[in-house]
């Protein structure tokens, strides 16, 4: 059970890094929607007993991560007619490397954390810090406002990780709460890039600095 | 007497079976392409061809040009002998030589980029800084992944380290494995060894002043350094060195194989890649091998 947790858990972390080197913004979409499946799938592995709410929650964060939420994205990068992150803040093989390191220094962080024995010997909390991580590094060192957004989501993927760590006593509704507080953000986010791209002709949030009437 | 026989036959072997690859390579790709394309042995043919021709030197050359090339034919060969082949272990085996060995492919490096250099043209001179320039991004990912090899089997000399199946990092030391094979040969993601445009070559740049015999060697060490890489490979992923001899020699066979048609098939499908995406690519490498050594050190406590 550990293993296959703890593979899904560095698939995860591979779809980090993934994330970090791509410049082309459909595959960044992809990589966080992967990553969402993924981690979406988890529940049902860390559960002894088959529960059908655990399982409708799974299948609702997989369908919600993995189709809704990027479809979303899609649409906003067709409407904004961009596909590359041409002048990214930080470089590709910089962040790849940053973040190589945070996910060397998360799995090291967590042999020193003094864990709960049951999750001692997973990877649940290395690689919650290495997702949030490359979560921040996307979120910061890309310019456009879709891999800002993929940033974002793969920092929400981060937290729900550490929250897995108390996945038998929160209620299943807030699970389901914050999947929907995430497609509405994104949803919100969409109308934003749509907005910034007519009043602008370009996502460069660079150009979000300055104030005016 | 039977020992020195025994290290001259291996000698041999590796020297002969070397120019086959780059044969079946072309044959895969000639293959993919729908062409006919040249005999498996066409290597052997060209280095017979060069080998009777004289060399012609620019007046700029030392004597160092020559040298160069042979010393880089020859610490390939060393190098050779230091992998061990099966259960029947290397030619030469120490503690340490896996050291060696990387320091010997670093010097055979050296060595051609310095004759390239010698020969005063600015055109290899370009070759020549391309070539280490990649060299420091690939021999980083080389290193971790004998450093994972070395974690693994708790030593430091190749035969041991390479005797048992990589652990749970396997697939991910493979994958860096291949990457560093494709771009220390100079296949092609990384480099075309067909092409003569300037603007995109690396290793051919280096030889493009080189005839004959000198050529001859380059070319049958670039074949040997190949083959070395598709055994190293092979024997770091797959327990070859805990089979029985015959079936150490198929298996080791079946993969180098294998590795080669990959190679080839690798070269029919895919595109060169623009020179500013090269380092991304090797720096991947290196973090694959990087990996697989995290998962080689923290594998036992997870």
């Amino acid at each position: 059970m550990t293993s296959a947790l703890n593979l899904f858990i560095g698939l995860a972390m591979g779809v980090n890094l993934v994330a970090l080197a791509s410049s082309r913004l459909p595959s960044i979409i992809r990589a966080a929607a992967l990553q969402g499946m993924v981690l979406g799938l988890l529940p049902l592995l860390l559960e002894e007993k088959f529960h059908w709410l655990v399982a409708v929650v799974a299948v609702g964060t997989v369908a919600v991560k993995g189709f809704v939420i990027p479809g979303l994205l899609r649409r906003a990068l067709r409407v904004a007619n961009i596909d590359r992150e041409m002048q990214p803040l930080l470089g590709f093989i910089p962040s790849l490397l940053i973040g190589a390191g945070a996910t060397i220094g998360a799995v090291a962080l967590g042999g020193a954390l003094p864990l709960r024995p049951e999750h001692a010997h997973s990877l649940l909390v290395p690689g919650a810090f290495a997702t949030v991580v490359c979560g921040f590094l996307l979120l910061m060192g890309r310019t456009k406002a879709i891999t800002q957004v993929c940033g974002y989501l793969i920092l929400e993927n981060g937290i729900y990780l550490f929250g897995l760590l108390l996945i038998n006593t929160t209620p299943l509704i807030v699970e389901a709460g914050i999947l929907l507080d995430l497609t509405v953000a994104v949803f919100v986010i969409g109308i934003i890039v749509d907005r910034i791209q007519r009043e602008f002709d370009t996502l460069d949030t660079t150009k979000l600095t300055s104030l005016h009437e | 007497m039977i020992a020195t026989f025994e290290v001259l036959l291996r000698l041999l072997v590796w020297l002969l079976l070397a120019p086959l690859l780059p044969g079946i390579i072309n044959k895969v790709k000639a293959w993919v392409a729908g062409r006919r394309g040249p005999p498996v042995l066409q290597l052997y043919f060209d280095l017979a061809k060069l080998w009777r021709k004289g060399v012609v030197l620019s007046t700029a050359v030392s004597p160092g040009h020559i040298a160069g090339v042979a010393v880089a034919w020859v610490s390939l060969v060393c190098a050779a002998m230091l992998l061990p082949a099966g259960p029947s272990g290397a030619p030469l085996a120490f503690r340490g030589d896996a050291l060696l060995f990387v320091y010997l492919l670093a010097l055979a490096r050296f060595c051609t980029a310095s004759a390239a250099l010698d020969t005063g043209s600015a055109f290899e001179g370009m070759g020549a800084a391309r070539e280490v320039s990649y060299a420091v991004l690939g021999e980083a990912a080389i290193i971790t992944a004998l450093l994972t090899l070395g974690l693994q089997s708790g030593s430091v000399s190749l035969t041991t380290m390479l005797a048992p199946a990589a652990g749970a990092g396997a697939a991910l030391l493979a994958a860096g494995l291949f990457a560093v094979l494709l771009a220390e040969n100079c296949r092609v993601p990384f480099d075309d060894p067909n092409t003569h445009l300037e603007l995109t070559m690396i290793h051919e740049v280096m030889v493009l002043d080189h005839s004959g015999p000198p050529l001859a060697a380059i070319l049958h060490g670039a074949s040997l350094k190949l083959l070395m890489f598709s055994v190293l490979l092979a024997e770091a992923v797959l327990p070859i060195g805990k089979l029985s001899p015959p079936a150490a020699a198929a298996a080791l066979a079946g993969s180098v194989l294998t590795v080669t048609v990959g190679i080839g098939l690798v070269e029919s499908l895919l595109a060169r890649l623009a020179f500013r995406r090269v380092p991304l690519l090797l720096t991947t490498a290196f973090l694959l091998c990087l990996f697989a050594l995290l998962v080689a050190w923290k594998g036992g406590h997870l």
